[in-house]
């Protein structure tokens, strides 16, 4: 027993900055900020509670409700629009290509590259006066119209767009993983049953790719809660309040506007929105490692 | 319709569906380095040429001013120094936040795995909890906390941010890393006398090099890339890169200087994209790593 407590020491030692930054950090600042999301705190925090005033203030709020609607459009179409678009070529590039390499190369290459620059580089390409809309209004298609960024309707399908040509390549680069890992006796037996290719795809090797895509779609979603850098980068949440999001809303109510009691009680909706959204799959992971340790 | 698994021969016809193929991969491949080579012509023009409104026309003659004006003169606000010292303070901030944040994520995945000390879950459930967790509920008390014990705003106030932000995942991937090494490996250096310390350093992080490359890329990059924490905690003299850039960009007075705006994009992205294509394997590695296990 001496001896092991011994041996033990130095490991917890060795984790106690960590138990510091998790304790402290982590748990600490987060009921700090839910605290303060009960009081009537504006640029200082105050003591004086106000039960769920903020909360109410909050959800009254046309900007935080714009927003809430915003990124639930932007997450719903980013995240599919990413797992399509990256099975599609994944599954596109399975199929014996020559250049195989450079294709995964050119499809992979926005993804290493931070919202900000993303954002910028699109809000450039969909610039109405001198973008794509200018150049082929040009070539004599007079009645073009590529004016997403400054059209309130469009906005937002403006940053799906530049989402989507973001994180595409993660996903493809994850499912042509799984794909090479599926046994080439699964093909040849649907090959001599005369299945064709699109339908393996489809029906076989996708339903393999199930928890890889899970994942990779968890992590997109769990990006599009944060989403913040593409926003202020493209369009700074306009025009209007078309591509504010919620991340923002916190962002600015916090350092632009002094509003503290607001913010954190945003802050704190969205980390309820969070748990609400990963318990589910916890929970089934749970179960699921269970099962296979009483089997 | 009569094409091989990847372990087949190669397909000896070309057939519709082949065309088909080759046409959607084009197509895909076009769609994804449009914007780059845009960047690109944009910022090689003059402000002249770039009001014709030909955004994908090549220049016409090869001007390079834009990257000098990006990289030394380039106005934040009223400002106009350039996006070069971003540059530097994104070096200053990402290599130590990096250094520190894999080797503390080492040794907690070390420690968490082949020593499991008490609380070792307890630990790791706490950090994957808050490595969920949407980082703007952790802003304002941390602001706070930092500032009264005087490094907010600051260098060293920033690198401490990102290895704590980057805890959660480096110590995920790190602890997944040392569950696979075989638990007689430190039990036999434990009976040859050698501590927790030297066992780490001398055998457990050599086992582990190819993770600390893997992880290594991974938050460099990340880091590098980061916004919102740079924006909050860095202060003035230390912003990063990428906040500059925002900064020439969307807080321009006057007319906008595409050109420019377009050089100083390239320039912030040079960096994760250099790292990107010179290490190809290793940083596909760490984003599927990172994003299987995150």
């Amino acid at each position: 027993m001496s001896v092991k407590r011994k041996r033990n020491l130095s490991a917890t030692i060795a984790l106690l900055p960590t138990w510091f930054a998790a304790v402290v950090v982590f748990v600490g600042t987060m009921a700090w900020s839910i605290r303060l999301s009960f009081t009537n705190s504006t640029l200082f925090p105050s003591s004086t509670y106000v039960g769920l005033a903020q909360y109410s203030k909050l959800f009254a709020s046309a900007k935080w409700l714009a927003s809430l609607q915003n990124v639930l459009v932007f997450g719903v179409l980013y995240v599919a629009g990413c797992l399509v678009l990256g099975f599609l070529l994944a599954a596109a590039l399975d199929r014996k290509i020559r250049f195989e390499s450079a294709f995964r190369t050119i499809f992979l290459y926005p993804y290493a590259m931070s919202f900000v620059v993303t954002g910028l580089i699109w809000q450039w390409m969909l610039n109405p006066t001198l973008g794509i809309q200018a150049s082929v209004r040009s070539l004599g298609w007079e009645g073009f119209v590529l004016d997403w960024v400054v059209n309130r309707d469009m906005a937002i399908y403006a940053l799906v767009l530049a989402g989507v040509w973001q994180g595409a390549g993660l996903v493809m680069v994850i499912a042509l993983a799984g794909i090479r890992g599926i046994e080439a006796e699964q093909w040849k037996a649907a090959r001599i049953d005369g299945i064709p290719v699109w339908r393996i795809y489809v029906s076989i090797i996708l339903p393999q790719l199930g928890p890889a895509l899970a994942a990779a779609g968890m992590l997109l979603a769990m990006g599009v809660i944060k989403t913040y850098d593409i926003v202020v980068a493209m369009t700074n949440g306009g025009p209007g309040n078309a591509t504010e999001v919620p991340a923002k809303f916190i962002m600015d109510n916090l350092f632009g506007r002094q509003n503290l009691g607001l913010a954190t009680a945003g802050a704190t909706v969205l980390v309820l929105g969070v748990i609400i959204a990963v318990a589910p799959f916890r929970y089934a992971m749970h179960m699921r490692n269970q099962a296979k340790g009483a089997a | 319709m009569n094409q091989p698994h990847p372990n087949g021969p190669k397909p000896a016809r070309i057939t519709a569906g082949r065309i088909g193929l080759y046409a959607f991969l084009v197509g895909a491949a076009l769609f994804f380095l449009l914007p780059l080579y845009t960047m690109v012509v944009t910022s090689l023009k003059s402000m002249d040429e770039i009001r014709l409104g030909q955004i994908f026309a090549l220049p016409a003659t090869l001007d390079f001013s834009a990257w000098v004006t990006a990289w030394s003169g380039a106005c934040m606000g009223t400002v106009c120094v350039g996006i070069r010292s971003g540059f530097w303070n994104s070096v200053a901030i990402t290599i130590p936040s990096v250094a520190l944040s894999v080797f503390i994520g080492a040794v907690n995945g070390y420690a968490l795995s082949l020593w499991r000390p008490r609380g070792a879950n307890a630990l790791f459930g706490l950090l994957m909890t808050g490595g969920l967790i949407p980082y703007q509920i952790f802003l304002y008390p941390m602001v706070r906390a930092m500032a009264n014990i005087g490094l907010y705003n600051s260098l060293a106030g920033i690198i401490l941010v990102h290895v704590i932000f980057g805890l959660p995942l480096v110590t995920l991937l790190f602890r997944n890393y040392f569950v696979s090494v075989p638990e007689e490996l430190c039990k036999a250096a434990r009976v040859d006398g050698a501590g927790f310390w030297r066992i780490f350093f001398e055998i457990m992080l050599p086992i582990a090099l190819p993770m600390v490359v893997v992880v290594s890329m991974l938050q460099f990059t990340g880091i590098w890339n980061d916004f919102l924490l740079g924006l909050v905690f860095a202060g003035r003299d230390n912003l990063p890169m990428t906040v500059q850039l925002n900064n020439i960009v969307n807080t321009t007075m006057g007319e906008r200087t595409y050109n420019v705006n377009m050089a100083a994009t390239i320039l912030t992205a040079i960096v994760p994209l250099a790292i990107y294509f010179l290490s190809g394997r290793w940083f596909v590695r760490g984003i599927a790593a990172g994003a299987v296990k995150g």
